[in-house]
C-alpha cells in the first residue's frame, strides 16, 4: 500500500476539465517531483489532496483514508502538510504568530515549543524576524515561512508547490538543499517545480504533466536523459 | 465651555454605540467579505427582545440583557445559516440583494408582531441619578445626584446620565475584551487568518465555517447589547429603529477602514462625535448630511478609510 495513492482523478472548474483522469502514487520516504509547463494542473492537483478543490471524480487515498469526502481543515492533522504556490503566508500577522497557526491542530504546549525552536534552528533568518509581521519579509524569507510553518504541524508527508518561484539562484540552491534536509529527517515530499532539472535532481521519481495528462513517468535520473523532458523541460 | 463637554461626552457615548454596531460590520466583512445589510435590524430585533422581557414581571434587567443578546446571537448565525452559506461563492451582488432582503424580512415581521406604533423602551438604568460635576471652590467634584447628597443645591456644571455614562463604560469594556480575545485566542488568531486567506487557513487546519458562524454570533451579540444601551438612552422602539443606526455604523466601520476592528471602533467614536456636535454647533437637520459629507472627504483623502490598509503581495 502506497501511502498517497491518487486514481483516475478528474478535476474540472465549471466547464474547464483541468484534470483529465490521472492516477499517481507516493510512497514513504520518497521524494516525488511533478513538472509541467504553465497550465498543466500541477496546482490543482495538490489542491485537490488538500481539498481546496473538489473532485469530479476518481479517489485520493492517504494512509488508506479517503480524502475525496474529507473537509480540507481535516487533513492537515491526519499529517498532510501544503506549502501552496504563492507561499500565502498571513501578511499581517507576525513570523510567530503564521508558525503558531501551523500548529493549530496540535494541542501540547510544550511540543509545539520544541518544533518551533527546531523551525528556528532550520530557518535562522525566521528567528531573527519572530515579532516582524509576514508581509514585510523578502520573497525568499516567506517561502522559508512557509515551510517552516507547513513544518510546524509535524507532517509525514509535505506537497510543495513551486517553493523556487521568484528565487535568486543562491537562494534557490539552498530552498533545494533544505527540501532534501527535510526529506532525510523523514518527511515524505511530493513536490511541484518549473526547475525541472533541480527538482529531478533531488527526486527519487518523476511525473510529467501535460494539460491535465500524466505523460511521462519514471525514475527522476531516468527522466532527466529522455530526450523529450530534455528539450520541452530542461532546456537543453 | 462645560456644555462643549457635555456634547463631547454625549457624542462619545453615541459614537461608543455606533462603535459596537460597526464592529459587527467590520467582522463578518472581514471574514465573510460580504456586506451583511441585516445588521442593523438585528439591533431592532434585540431591543424588541429586550423590551417584552422586561415588561413582564419576573425578568430583572440582566436577564433581559442576557436573554436579548442569546436572541440576536441565535438569529444572526440562523440568517448566516440558512441565507448567507448557501450563497458562499456566488457573486457579491446576489448576497448583498438576499442581506437587504433578510432586513425587509425582520422588518416586516417586526411590523406583523409588534405594530408600526412606537413604543416606550424603559431604560436599563431607569431612575438611577446623574453623574453631576460641580465646583466646590476651586477643586471639581464628580458625585451621582443621590437625594441626600451635600452638594444637592449647588448647580452642577456638567450633567451625565446613567446611560451615557453606561454606554461609554461598557462599550470600552467590551471592545477591550474583543481585542484581547482576536489577538490572543486561537479561535481569534482563526479569524484574523481566515480574513487574509481562507484556503491557506484551511490548510492550517482552521474550520472556517466554523469561523464565520463565531464571527456572526460575535457581531450579533454586540448588536444586542448596543441595543440595549441605545434604546435606553433613545428610549424609543419601532420596527424601523435599526435602519439609521445600522447605516451610520456601517459608515463609521467605512470610515475607520472597512475589515479593519480598531477602525470600527476610532470610526464609530469619531462619527458619534462629529454628529453631536454638528447638532450643536451647525444644525440638527443638517447633522447626517455632515456626517456623510465627512465620509466622503476621509473617503476622497484616503480611500482605505482611516485605518484601512492595502495588503503589498508578493509574487
Ligand atoms: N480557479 C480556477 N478557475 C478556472 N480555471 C482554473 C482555475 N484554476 C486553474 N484553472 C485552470 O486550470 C488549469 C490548470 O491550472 P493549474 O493552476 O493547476 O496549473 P499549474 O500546472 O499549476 O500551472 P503553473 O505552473 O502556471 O502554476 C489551467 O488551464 C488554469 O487556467
Ligand atoms: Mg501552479
Amino acid at each position: 500500500m502506497s501511502m498517497l495513492e491518487i486514481q483516475d482523478l478528474e478535476v474540472y472548474y465549471g466547464a474547464i476539465n483541468a484534470i483529465k483522469g490521472i492516477s499517481f502514487n507516493v510512497e514513504q520516504g520518497e521524494i516525488i517531483a511533478l513538472i509541467g509547463a504553465n497550465g498543466a494542473g500541477k496546482t490543482t492537483i495538490l489542491h485537490t489532496i488538500t481539498g481546496l478543490v473538489a473532485a469530479k471524480h476518481g479517489s485520493i487515498r492517504f494512509n488508506d483514508k479517503e480524502l475525496t469526502k474529507t473537509p480540507a481543515h481535516k487533513i492537515v492533522s491526519m499529517g498532510m502538510a501544503h506549502v501552496p504556490e504563492g507561499r500565502r503566508v498571513f501578511a499581517q500577522l507576525s513570523v510567530y504568530e503564521n508558525l503558531m497557526l501551523g500548529a493549530y491542530t496540535r494541542k501540547d504546549k510544550a511540543e509545539i515549543n520544541e518544533s518551533i525552536e527546531r523551525v528556528y534552528e532550520r530557518f535562522p533568518r525566521l528567528k531573527e524576524r519572530r515579532s516582524q509581521s509576514a508581509g514585510t519579509l523578502s520573497g525568499g524569507e516567506q517561502q522559508m515561512l512557509a515551510m517552516g510553518r507547513a513544518l510546524m504541524s509535524k507532517p509525514s508527508i509535505i506537497l510543495m508547490d513551486e517553493p523556487s518561484m521568484g528565487l535568486s539562484p543562491l537562494y534557490v540552491s539552498e530552498i533545494f538543499d533544505i527540501i532534501q534536509e527535510i526529506n532525510k529527517s523523514g518527511t515524505t515530499v511530493l513536490l511541484v517545480e518549473q526547475n525541472a532539472k533541480k527538482a529531478l535532481s533531488i527526486a527519487n521519481r518523476a511525473y510529467v504533466l501535460e494539460t491535465g495528462n500524466i505523460a511521462l513517468s519514471g525514475d527522476a535520473h531516468e527522466l532527466m536523459d529522455n530526450e523529450q523532458v530534455k528539450k520541452a523541460y530542461l532546456g537543453e | 465651555m462645560m456644555s462643549f463637554v457635555s456634547y463631547l461626552v454625549n457624542g462619545l457615548s453615541l459614537g461608543s454605540i455606533y462603535a459596537l454596531i460597526a464592529l459587527g460590520y467590520t467582522m463578518v466583512y472581514g471574514i465573510a467579505k460580504m456586506l451583511n445589510f441585516a445588521h442593523g435590524d438585528i439591533i431592532m430585533v434585540g431591543g424588541y427582545a429586550a423590551l417584552i422581557t422586561m415588561a413582564t414581571t419576573w425578568c430583572p434587567v440582566w436577564l433581559a440583557i442576557v436573554i436579548a443578546v442569546v436572541v440576536c446571537t441565535v438569529l444572526g448565525v440562523v440568517i448566516e445559516k440558512v441565507a448567507y452559506k448557501p450563497l458562499r461563492g456566488a457573486p457579491p451582488l446576489a448576497v448583498l440583494i438576499t442581506a437587504i432582503g433578510v432586513s425587509y424580512l425582520l422588518q416586516n415581521v417586526a411590523l406583523l408582531t409588534q405594530t408600526a406604533n412606537p413604543k416606550t423602551f424603559t431604560s436599563i438604568a431607569a431612575g438611577a441619578p446623574p453623574f453631576l460635576l460641580v465646583f466646590e471652590g476651586k477643586a471639581p467634584l464628580f458625585f451621582t445626584a443621590a437625594a441626600d447628597s451635600p452638594y444637592g443645591d449647588l448647580k452642577p456644571v456638567l450633567t451625565i446620565s446613567m446611560e451615557t455614562f453606561l454606554a461609554i463604560v461598557v462599550s470600552i469594556v467590551i471592545m477591550v475584551l474583543l481585542t484581547l480575545f482576536i489577538n490572543k485566542t486561537k479561535a481569534g488568531k482563526a479569524m484574523l487568518a481566515c480574513s487574509e486567506d481562507k484556503g491557506a487557513a484551511q490548510l492550517m487546519g482552521i474550520n472556517v465555517n466554523g469561523t464565520i458562524t463565531l464571527t456572526f454570533a460575535i457581531g450579533s451579540a454586540l448588536a444586542a447589547v448596543a441595543a440595549v444601551l441605545m434604546c435606553s438612552t433613545y428610549p424609543q422602539i419601532t420596527p424601523y429603529t435599526g435602519s439609521m443606526p445600522g447605516i451610520k455604523a456601517f459608515v463609521a466601520a467605512v470610515f475607520g477602514g472597512i475589515g479593519s476592528i480598531p477602525g470600527a471602533m476610532i470610526g464609530g467614536v469619531l462619527l458619534g462625535v462629529i454628529e453631536q456636535l454638528s447638532k450643536a454647533y451647525i444644525s440638527s437637520q443638517l447633522s447626517d448630511a455632515i456626517v456623510f459629507l465627512v465620509l466622503i472627504i476621509v473617503l476622497v483623502v484616503r480611500p482605505t478609510g482611516i485605518l484601512g490598509r492595502k495588503i503589498n503581495e508578493k509574487v
